[in-house]
């Protein structure tokens, strides 16, 4: 059995298949059905300083090989979390790892400090790529500025492992990367959806209630993929991949651009076990191609 | 409740109108518990155009012959896709979703079950549940023309059935909220599934009434989970899931 361990700064896990924020709930929404301590780490639902209701419904739309989102971010705050969320989970046998989001930098500050107190949370992701927030979320992730105001101000109040959650919705991702790396940040993860609209042609109106929302699945691959392989090539900290990945195959993609961690996000919604899937998979295609660890394919297409 | 992910098998699939297909699935291990106004969200597997599970809600559940059946509605490519599966074929279904309708507490409830179109599919189980605990059960259903009235024969088994058509083509023309029996019978409460106007019609009425009341809704869903946060309904606390906190709400906390 090859070795699936891999680390984050000082994050260690113990395979390299997350959940992407917002696909997987809290875990425990998935506990009937995947056994949870199988996955190298559980990224929670995207967490904000204040409660957010999240846009109106509709919310989603299927399109080929993938759906379009607009949920906004709904969720009860970081206070909840930290009062209601957090014991439920925190006995959960892998890396609980929260998505913070805001409509500052102090605010993501702040919601990081909350988080830093917490033990049995190792890790943030913090989120400065959500396309559907009027305020916030992706308005920092498309410029290095932005990307760096965010960064310096949660460096200063968290402690711990922290990825940053990296938007494909830019010219020139790396410079990005960059500017985070510089900041501090531990890690970056990409790719987050990438916007865009469909239209009910015989209502001639959008599908989605506040007109674009992000698309994911199979159909943003090759995208993340290319992202990930530039992101890698550009900075000195890891890069977790993630961006349509249903498979092992597509997983090994990833970790053959540079990734040295990836996220299954939509493929959760077809099949709830994908994570372990992957996971198995991942673990069968380095047995058969003799690799002894993972290690042996990250970065390996120059 | 406990949910469960398995592959079931085709055990038959009944054409029962031009739009309406009735498939009964087995297992050879015993169906997982399963309570009225749950759903199932089924993969669709060769359909190309067809990327997420298909919400479909539990139309009845057969115990002696260990069956799930579900009616769908042909809509799009996935259904259409269901259609083409016979006796044998596997489908992969995550399956019991969702809260349900609440059940007669006594025997002294007089329940009506409206339905419309598709909507009366989750009522047969119910009106056999209800009917179990002893309520006394009747259903009002709606369709757009005689043929499309579905399962009638099987409703009868239940309870008293009032049908009107938009058409006219059988029992009284209109819509349900335009049925006499509004007028002539009193309940304790109504459930319902169907068309949103529909519903909110039938909630109307059951506000002016008094009338206990529930709705089962079908937005658009992805996880089926209650992870996604698609499919929500903004209600009296807040935007809440239909796959998870639904897709059974009382009217009271609807803004309707």
């Amino acid at each position: 059995m090859a070795d699936l361990n891999v680390k984050i700064n000082n994050l260690r896990l113990k395979n390299p298949v997350m959940t992407a924020s917002g696909t997987f709930g809290y875990g425990l929404e998935f506990a009937d059905l995947v056994p949870l301590d199988g996955i190298g780490g559980i990224i929670v639902k995207g967490t904000t300083l204040h409660p957010r209701e999240g846009n109106d419904y509709p919310r989603m739309a299927e399109t080929a090989q993938g759906m379009l989102n607009c949920v906004g971010l709904q969720n009860k705050g970081v206070d909840y979390f930290v009062k209601n969320i957090y014991p439920q989970i925190k006995d959960i046998d892998t890396n609980m790892i929260v998505n913070v989001s805001g409509s500052s930098p102090a605010d993501y500050a702040e919601c990081a400090r909350r988080i830093d107190a917490l033990d049995r949370i190792p890790a943030i992701e913090v989120n400065i790529s959500c396309p559907n927030v009027k305020d916030g979320g992706m308005a920092f992730g498309v410029t290095c500025e932005g990307a760096s105001s965010v960064v310096r101000a949660v460096r200063a109040a968290y402690h711990k492992t922290m990825i940053v959650k990296l938007s494909p919705n830019v010219t020139d991702v790396s410079s990005i990367a960059k500017a985070c790396e510089a900041e501090g940040a531990d890690a970056v993860s990409l790719i987050n959806t990438l916007m865009g609209m469909a239209i009910d042609i015989e209502h001639r109106c959008p599908k989605l209630s506040i007109r674009t929302g992000g698309l994911s699945g199979p159909a943003v691959k090759p995208v993340a993929v290319r992202m990930v392989y530039d992101v890698a090539h550009a900075v000195n900290i890891p890069v977790v991949g993630l961006g349509g990945i249903m498979t092992a195959e597509d997983a090994i993609e990833f970790f053959m651009a540079g990734a040295t961690a990836i996220e299954v996000g939509t493929a959760n919604f077809i099949d709830p076990t994908a994570t372990i899937k992957i996971r198995d998979g991942i673990s069968t295609w380095l047995d058969r191609h003799g690799c002894k660890s993972l290690s042996e394919i990250i970065g390996v297409v120059r | 409740m406990k949910k469960y992910l398995l592959d079931l098998t085709v055990v038959s699939n009944e054409r029962l109108s031009d739009r309406h297909i009735l498939l009964k699935l087995t297992s050879p291990a015993a169906l997982p518990e399963m309570i009225p106004g749950q759903f199932v969200e089924v993969r669709i597997d060769h359909s190309p155009s067809t990327f997420l599970r298909r919400p479909i809600s539990i139309n009845y559940v057969d115990r002696s012959r260990n069956e799930l059946w579900l009616l769908v509605a042909l809509v799009g490519d996935g259904t259409r896709t269901l259609a083409g599966l016979g006796s044998g074929d596997v489908v992969n279904c995550l399956l019991p979703l969702g809260n349900g309708f609440t059940l007669p507490s006594s025997s002294d409830e007089s329940l009506l079950l409206v339905g419309g179109g598709v909507g009366i599919a989750p009522l047969l189980f119910f009106g056999r549940e209800a009917k179990d605990r002893g309520a006394r059960v009747s259903f009002l259903l709606g369709a757009r023309t005689a043929s499309e009235l579905l399962e009638l024969d099987l409703f009868k088994n239940l309870g008293n059935v009032y049908v009107t058509t938009e058409d006219g083509s059988a029992g009284e023309r209109g819509f349900v909220t335009n049925h006499s029996v509004l007028s002539r019978e009193v309940f304790t409460r109504i459930s319902m599934c169907g068309p949103t106007p529909m519903m909110k019609a039938v909630a109307a009425y059951a506000r002016k009434t008094g009338t206990a009341c529930e709705a089962s809704l079908e937005n658009m869903m992805a996880c089926g989970l209650g992870a996604c946060l698609c499919c929500v309904e903004k209600t009296t606390e807040g935007n809440l899931r239909v796959c998870q906190d639904g897709p059974v709400f009382d009217i009271q906390k609807l803004l309707w």
